[in-house]
Order: C-alpha cells, then structure tokens, then sequence
C-alpha cells in the first residue's frame, strides 16, 4: 500500500467532499450519456436498420422523410445511374394503432408504419400483405407474435408475424410491411397525402463505389430532381438528431470541465495545505514527480471509486424511470465516460504542479 | 576526514539595488564524529548555514564539502539525490505525516524514491528498538507524544545512514527539562552511531551537549 493509498483509506473525510461531488458529476455523465443514446438510437433506429449506402429524396423534400415522394420514373432513372446496382423503396406513415379488442384512447399504440421491399441485416425480407414484424419496443404494450394491430383512421388489420430489434422511429416503434400495406395505411390516415402505387418515398440505392460518387451519380441521372445523402447524413438528417447530440455533447463537455475545475481546485488546496510537508519530503531527497504521483494516484482512485458510486446510482434511476424516459445505458458509453473521468481528475490534479516544483526545499529550515 | 566543510563561504540574496549577504566568508569544518552548536540570534544567518551545509541552498561564493565531496556546482537534482544519500535533517516543526506510523514514516522517503524493501524494513526496525520505539511501530504520529515524534524524527534522519545530521532547533518549542531530554538523546544517538552532526539552537542551555559551539552573528562565523 503506497502513501496516497494509505491517506485515503486513513482520511477519508479529507477527500470525501471531492468523492462525493464526482460522484454525483458521475451521475451525471452517464445519465446525460445515456439520454443521449437512447434519443439518438430511439430516433434512429429505423435508418440504422438499413444497409444501403445512399438514401434517395426528392429533391423538394428538403430531406425530409415525410415530403418526400419518388415516382416510378425517377426510380428508373434512379436505377440507371452509373454505379448502381439495385434500389429499394421505403415508406413511412406516422400513426396510432389498437390491439384487436382493445377500446378507449389509452390503448393506443404509437406506431411508425414503415413500407419496404428489401431485407437487411436487421430486417426479414418484407413479409405478406397485411402481415408486419414488429418492433420489440411493442412487446411492453402487450404485443405478441399473432396479435393483431387495427392501424390507423382505417383500423386496417395487421398481424404481427415476429419481432426485431431497435428499429424505432423518432422513439415511436416501428410496424414494418410491404409497400402496398403500407400504402393502404397511408392512404386511410392520410388522404390528402396519399402515394399512387408505384411512389415511395425515399429510394434506398446500393451501388459500386464510395457512397459519395454514388450520391452524385443518381442526383445527374435524375437531373436534379433527387437529393441523395450517405447513410451517415440520412441518420443525421432526421428531425433532431444533430440538435439532440450538439446540446447533450455541449452538456458533457461542459460537466467533464467542471471535473477538472473541481478536482484542480480541490488538489490545489491540498497543495497549499502540503507546502511544509512537501518541503521537508524535497528536503530529504524526494523528487517533485513522487509528489506529483502521489496527488495524482489519488485523483485516479477518487474518480474511479466515484464513478463505482455514480454507476450504482445511475443504475438504480434507470431502473426507478424505465420506461418513462428514452434511457439506454450502453457498455461503450460507461467505458468512454470512465475515461473521460479518470483522464479529466488526473489532468486536474497536475494543475499544482507549478506549485509543487516551486517549494522550494529550503523552506524546510525554520 | 572531515564530515562538513565550508571554505569562504558567502551568500547573498539580491533586495532591488542592494544586496543582503546572509552568510560572509564563513569558514567551518565539522570532524567525523563531532556535534557542533550553532547559535545565534534571528537573522543571524543560522539557518542560510545549515541549507547550505545539507545541499539545500548553493553558496554565491567559496566551496561546500561534505563527506569528502565537494557538492558546490551541483544542480538542484544532484544535490536532492545527495541529500537522499548522505546527509539527515530534523526539522524545528518534525514535519512527519500525520497519518503515518512511527514505522511508515522511516521508510517514507525510501519508499517515495522507489528504494523499499527487506533491507529498508529492518533498517527501521532495527532503528525504532534502539530509539525505544519498538512497541509503538504501529501508531499514528499524531497519536505519539511530544518525546517519541522527535525521536521518530531522528529516526527518520537516520534512515539513509548519513554521514552528516542537522538538527534544526530541536528544543524550540519546549521547555527546558524536555528540551535538555531531547538533547541528551541527540547527543547519546550521535555518539553511539559515531557521526558528525550541526546542532542550530538560540538556547545557550542546549550548547553544553554538544562538542563545540560556534556563534554566528549578522552572517559572520566565530568560533
């Protein structure tokens, strides 16, 4: 057992006021993180489920999923462009359903009618008319494989023939079909924005090359009438998310720095309080990095017992709010923001070090 | 061989146009085995002499030789690893940390310069049996009495088996019975062990434990 360690185990109401608030800035690091994630993967979910590299607007749609429309030709043209070796239309209609049986409002599901015609990684190839897989998020509203869902205005019946995993849609679970059903949906929900058959909304494209050449290629084959952006950009593009991760990332950013001011002023008092000690240490031959590693040691022991405690407690509210906030508390997030954490206190507490390299050991003599 | 030697040693610190000499042409040799008192008033210079004896300060002029070594060029790193080395400090105000045992503070500084070990335990072992601490290794300094912290102090001084103690005002703060006890002790310690040691004090009371005595006054040396 080294110095540092030794202090802390005998003093433990000198650092308890530091462990205590990084606990606490712990807390908070993850549970800003895991909001974080679970809005950006809860809004995500849908276009992360996708494959294809190039995602196709129309170019009026401004980006925008909803806007947009496609038609047959342009999805001909589409297909011609150099480079590219298949398309797939993907529709989507934002609405409420019911469990067959169900009455009154409270019942109501909110759903993402997704319509597609390629399977992924993720998703099955599309299944039958009327049929859907259903987002596991439905599970916990009492949906199970044979239900069926009364979808819309037009209650058009849905049964669901299996479940996948995180593919929601601005947090609303998603009920994937093939693009007449979907069309139907749409249609009953939406009449003044019903698609003639044939339209979809957004062309998915695989191809030969980057997805940047891709992108350019369909938007001159179509002569401007498309908008084409990469996976990436697509996911990006979605109502929100760039907001969503520029503000809790600028909250992040702003707690780590409260970790470091917290920590280098808690080790600078600690300096001051040292001087004659570490006087007197210099003094007998011990060297400024001794000192430093001592401060420092303790730093990394003070956040990582901090971020044990912050864990546990986030661990506690994520279980008390399940299910009423977008929380999701993923393993690489824990890693990164114990990192951050230990990185930020040891940085702090080398703040001194001007300090400590400047007592001069002389000053050990009266 | 002598343990310390100061050659027209002078040291002067700038103050704006002026220059304060602390310590003027001063010359002193401390043999192998001889406890010297220092005394003086405040001010006089005592405590510029004995930074400058234990590596602690470099002289703006003449030459430091200790244990045969003339340390007056070194830099400040080689003068900390001499120190580390050859040369034992009690301070005025002990400076042991708080929430060490008597035994942790012996073997801090080896263990904060990488130098723990077997050798190093029983080095402070050996050192608390014969300072009569044996039976509280175990306690927290702040937990010891006046008496037993100053002899941890020593002990502590003792450690690296210096060639050359320096005791800074070791019975300033108390009063006579415990101040003659503390360097009763000094003196039986430095005797047993046979090593040099620079005794600074302001308390003439204290001067007859030691082998001689020199007076400094306004940085100037008479024996």
């Amino acid at each position: 057992m080294s110095v540092a360690t030794r202090e802390l185990r005998r003093r433990p109401g000198r650092f308890a006021f530091v462990g205590i608030a990084l606990a606490l800035l712990s807390t908070l690091l993850l549970l800003l993180g895991g909001l974080l994630d679970g809005l950006v993967l809860g809004s995500t979910g849908a276009f992360r489920a996708q494959d294809a590299p190039v995602f196709v607007y129309s170019a009026d749609a401004q980006d925008s999923f909803l806007r947009s429309r496609i038609t047959p030709a342009e999805r001909d043209q589409i297909a011609a462009a150099p480079g590219v070796t298949g398309t797939a239309g993907l529709g989507l209609t934002l609405d409420a359903g019911r469990l067959e049986g169900t009455t009154g409002t409270d019942n109501l599901l909110d759903l993402a009618v997704m319509g597609y015609e390629q399977g992924t990684n993720v998703l099955p190839a599309p299944p039958g008319p009327g049929e859907a897989y259903a987002d596991a998020a439905l599970q916990d509203d009492g949906v199970t494989e044979g239900s069926t869902i009364l979808v819309g205005l037009g209650e058009i019946p849905v049964r669901v023939v299996g479940f996948v995993d995180d593919t929601s849609y601005l947090l609303q679970p998603a009920l994937w079909v093939d693009l007449d059903t979907w069309r139907q949906v749409q249609t009953a929900s939406r009449p003044d924005a019903a698609v003639a058959d044939g339209v979809v909304q957004v062309v998915l494209v695989d191809g030969t090359g980057t997805p940047e050449s891709l992108v350019t290629a369909v938007d001159d084959a179509t002569g401007g009438a498309t908008s084409s952006l990469t996976r990436d950009e697509a996911i990006f593009s979605l109502p929100g998310t760039a907001e969503q991760n520029a503000t809790f990332t600028a909250l992040i950013g702003t707690t780590i720095f409260v970790v470091g001011l917290i920590t280098s002023l808690f080790f600078i008092l600690l300096t001051v309080e040292r001087r004659s000690l570490y006087a007197a240490m210099k003094a007998l031959g011990v060297g400024t990095g001794a000192l430093v590693r001592w401060s420092m040691l303790q730093a990394l022991l003070v956040a990582g017992t901090a971020f044990v405690l912050g864990g546990l407690v986030t661990l506690g509210l994520a279980q008390a709010l399940a299910g009423q906030i977008p929380l999701l508390l993923e393993p690489t997030r824990a890693v990164v923001t114990f990192v951050l954490l230990l990185a930020t206190a040891a940085i702090g507490s080398l703040i001194p070090l001007r300090r400590i390299i400047r007592i001069d050991p002389a000053s050990a003599i009266s | 061989m002598s343990a310390l030697a100061l050659r027209d040693v002078r040291k002067v610190y700038p103050s704006g146009d002026t220059e304060i000499v602390a310590l003027d042409h001063a010359e002193l040799t401390v043999d192998d085995t001889e406890l010297v008192a220092l005394i003086g008033p405040s001010g006089s210079g005592k405590s510029t002499l004995l930074s400058i004896a234990g590596g602690l300060l470099t002289p703006s002029e003449g030459s430091v030789t200790v244990a045969g070594e003339d340390i007056t060029a070194y830099s400040p790193k080689r003068l900390a690893s001499f120190r580390r080395d050859h040369v034992g400090f009690v301070f005025q105000s002990l400076n042991l940390v708080p929430f060490l045992t008597a035994f942790e503070n012996l073997t801090v500084v080896p263990e904060l310069t990488g130098r723990r070990g077997a050798a190093t335990r029983k080095r402070a072992d050996d050192l608390l049996e014969e300072l009569g601490l044996a039976a509280r290794r175990n306690v927290r300094s702040t937990d010891l009495s006046g008496g037993e912290r100053q002899r941890v102090a020593i002990g502590r001084a003792l450690m690296n088996e210096p060639c050359l103690v320096l005791f800074d005002e070791p019975t300033s703060a108390l009063d006579t019975e415990r101040g003659e006890q503390v360097m009763g002790l000094i003196r039986r310690e430095m005797t047993e062990r046979g090593l040099a040691g620079v005794v600074v004090t302001h308390d003439r009371r204290m001067t007859g434990f030691c082998d001689r005595t020199v007076e400094i006054t306004d940085g100037h040396l008479a024996a």
